[in-house]
């Protein structure tokens, strides 16, 4: 068959899809929510610092095992879409962690996502910075939930309708 | 087969009825994950308590008061340290119970969204604190000078709000409002009872500061324990006066007087709950004659203006706790938590004005 991402690619892309998707719906619900806001935040912190490990691994990994190239045949403006998105979504992958890491230093929040992990702040307390952030995280997650459902679009349009072997190169498992 | 024929990707192609077809049902799952989002949000219901609509019920019956807290608006930040005596340390591994000077910063403050609101003597004072660990942990605490909290849960807190809201031409609570209120959440009947049988103290300095909430304090082996705390002042206890003085800050002005002649002081009491004792509502006292244990001195050494002090940015939220010290099951630690938030990212991004409560060089 045609050439697929290795499979720790394909380990590292399903596993941080399930982390980002939840992380996503855990955060709109987080910052509505009273009396499940303590639990869920206690989620989402862990979860933020290990999707930025996560990807920082993807991007080093992804340096030296080059995705397959797309079909031959694909136009030249899909082919700008899918670069451009997936540029995109690794740019996202670390901005929100970073922002989230960032907005709580601004706070002047200890920054510990679990219990026996204490992390130094990465900015100066200062209000602010923190008025800025704050909002920033919110917009930079509605734009990555709005790429993943570009991303998964397309993915399926790709499967189905092109059938054009690019789904099968992140989603086949057959050895 | 998939091939790499360039047809595939031809409008034409998209248009077959096939692709049409799939292409809904595409539409359909990215559209059925988009609405899944929005539920999750809370966008859909509206009818739901979130943190913004409980900082709304705020602001509808204090109006908008810009760059300040929407509750315990009115205060003055402190500083001066806490000195453990090592009698905590047997029921929480927190090191702020080891022996020893942890430096410790706060704000007192008057219960309520009016930041220039007159100190009176049915004026609830309150005492918010930051104890900065050695090791980069931080414990924050904001407790109140009343023996019980009015209400069990964030609903109840919502309804009250409402409840108390101002009305028509008057700008007082409706009667009916209030009495439905308490109808429907006797438990806070119950609890303004208790509030108002208890004499307050005549200022900050002589007054107990309770955390009112329950939390679990765990020890080095893992075992917990149910724990409320209170702040007990050294200074000792007098009632309010029966005048109520015309300084419309009087009770700031004798703390700021007070801190004058030497340090303010407070002894951090643990009481320890026992089995059935309720830790999930802070409406309910736990039963007289609890075992309580002193783990050390809290001694207040400086005030100073919002404006220029430590404390006005800063989120007293009461679950940035270190470890050895976990939320209990009450259902308020994590709706403060919340709610805290939501006032402090609205205020952090407002322009500030003076507050009312200045604190002059040295006070």
């Amino acid at each position: 068959m045609a050439q697929r991402f290795t499979l720790v690619a394909r380990l590292l892309h399903w596993t941080m899809a399930a982390a980002i998707l939840a992380m996503l719906f855990i955060g709109v619900a987080m910052v509505a929510s009273l009396t499940d806001y303590h639990r869920l935040v206690s989620i989402h912190e862990p979860l933020g610092l290990l999707i930025l490990v996560l990807v920082a691994l993807r991007l080093v990994y992804r340096l030296f095992h080059p995705a397959p190239p797309l079909p031959r045949g694909m136009p030249g403006v899909l082919r700008f879409a899918a670069k451009a998105s997936h540029v995109l979504l690794y740019a996202l992958m670390f901005a929100l962690p970073l922002v989230g890491w960032g907005m709580l230093s601004a706070a002047g929040y200890p920054i510990a996502p679990t219990s026996w992990l204490h992390l130094p702040a990465i900015l100066p307390q200062n209000d602010k910075l923190y008025a800025v952030l704050r909002p920033t995280h919110t917009v930079l997650a509605f734009v990555l939930f709005a790429t993943f459902l570009a991303h998964f679009g397309a993915a399926l349009t790709h499967a189905l309708v092109f059938r054009d072997g690019v789904f099968q190169t992140m989603a086949s498992w057959r050895r | 087969m998939p091939s790499d024929g360039p047809g595939r990707y031809d409008l034409a192609a998209l248009l077959a009825p096939t692709a049409i077809a799939r292409l809904g049902a595409i539409g359909v799952a990215v559209a059925a994950v988009a609405v899944a989002f929005a539920w999750t949000a809370g966008w859909l219901s509206p009818e739901r308590l979130t943190q913004a609509r409980m900082i709304d019920a705020f602001e509808v019956d204090n109006g908008q008061h810009a760059g300040f807290r929407r509750n315990h608006a009115k205060g003055v930040c402190l500083s001066g340290w806490f000195e453990g005596n090592g009698a905590g340390v047997k029921l929480s591994k927190a090191t702020v119970f080891k022996s020893g000077r942890v430096p410790v910063f706060g704000r007192f403050a008057l219960a309520g969204g009016l930041p220039m609101m007159p100190d009176g003597p049915n004026a609830v004072r309150s005492l918010a604190l930051d104890f900065s660990l050695a090791d980069g942990e931080v414990w924050r605490t904001g407790m109140n000078a009343i023996p019980v909290f009015p209400v069990k849960d964030p609903q109840a807190f919502y309804d009250q709000l409402v409840a108390v809201k101002p009305v028509g031409t008057t700008g007082k609570p409706d009667p009916v409002r209030i009495k439905a209120f308490f109808d429907a959440n006797p438990e806070s009947a119950r609890a303004i009872a208790a509030i108002k049988a208890s004499e307050f103290s005549s200022g900050f300095a002589n007054a107990a500061y309770n955390s009112l909430n329950a939390f679990r304090f765990v020890d080095a082996a893992g075992v917990a324990t149910a724990v409320r705390w209170s702040m007990v002042p050294i200074d000792a206890f007098a009632p309010e006066p029966s005048d109520t003085p015309p300084d419309k800050n009087y009770l700031f002005d004798a703390l700021a007087a007070r801190l004058k002649q030497g340090p303010a002081q407070w002894q951090l009491m643990l009481t320890i709950g026992q089995p059935g004792d309720p830790t999930n509502n802070a409406t309910q006292a736990w039963p007289a004659g609890r075992q309580t244990i002193d783990v050390g001195l809290l001694s207040i050494v400086a005030l100073q203006s919002e404006a220029t002090g430590n404390c006005r940015d800063v989120n007293f939220d009461p679950l940035v706790l270190p470890s050895g010290i976990a939320p209990s099951d009450d259902p308020l630690l994590s709706a403060r938590s919340a709610a805290y938030s939501e006032s402090f990212t609205r205020r952090v991004g407002e322009p500030k004005t003076p507050s009312a409560v200045q604190a002059g060089k040295g006070g």
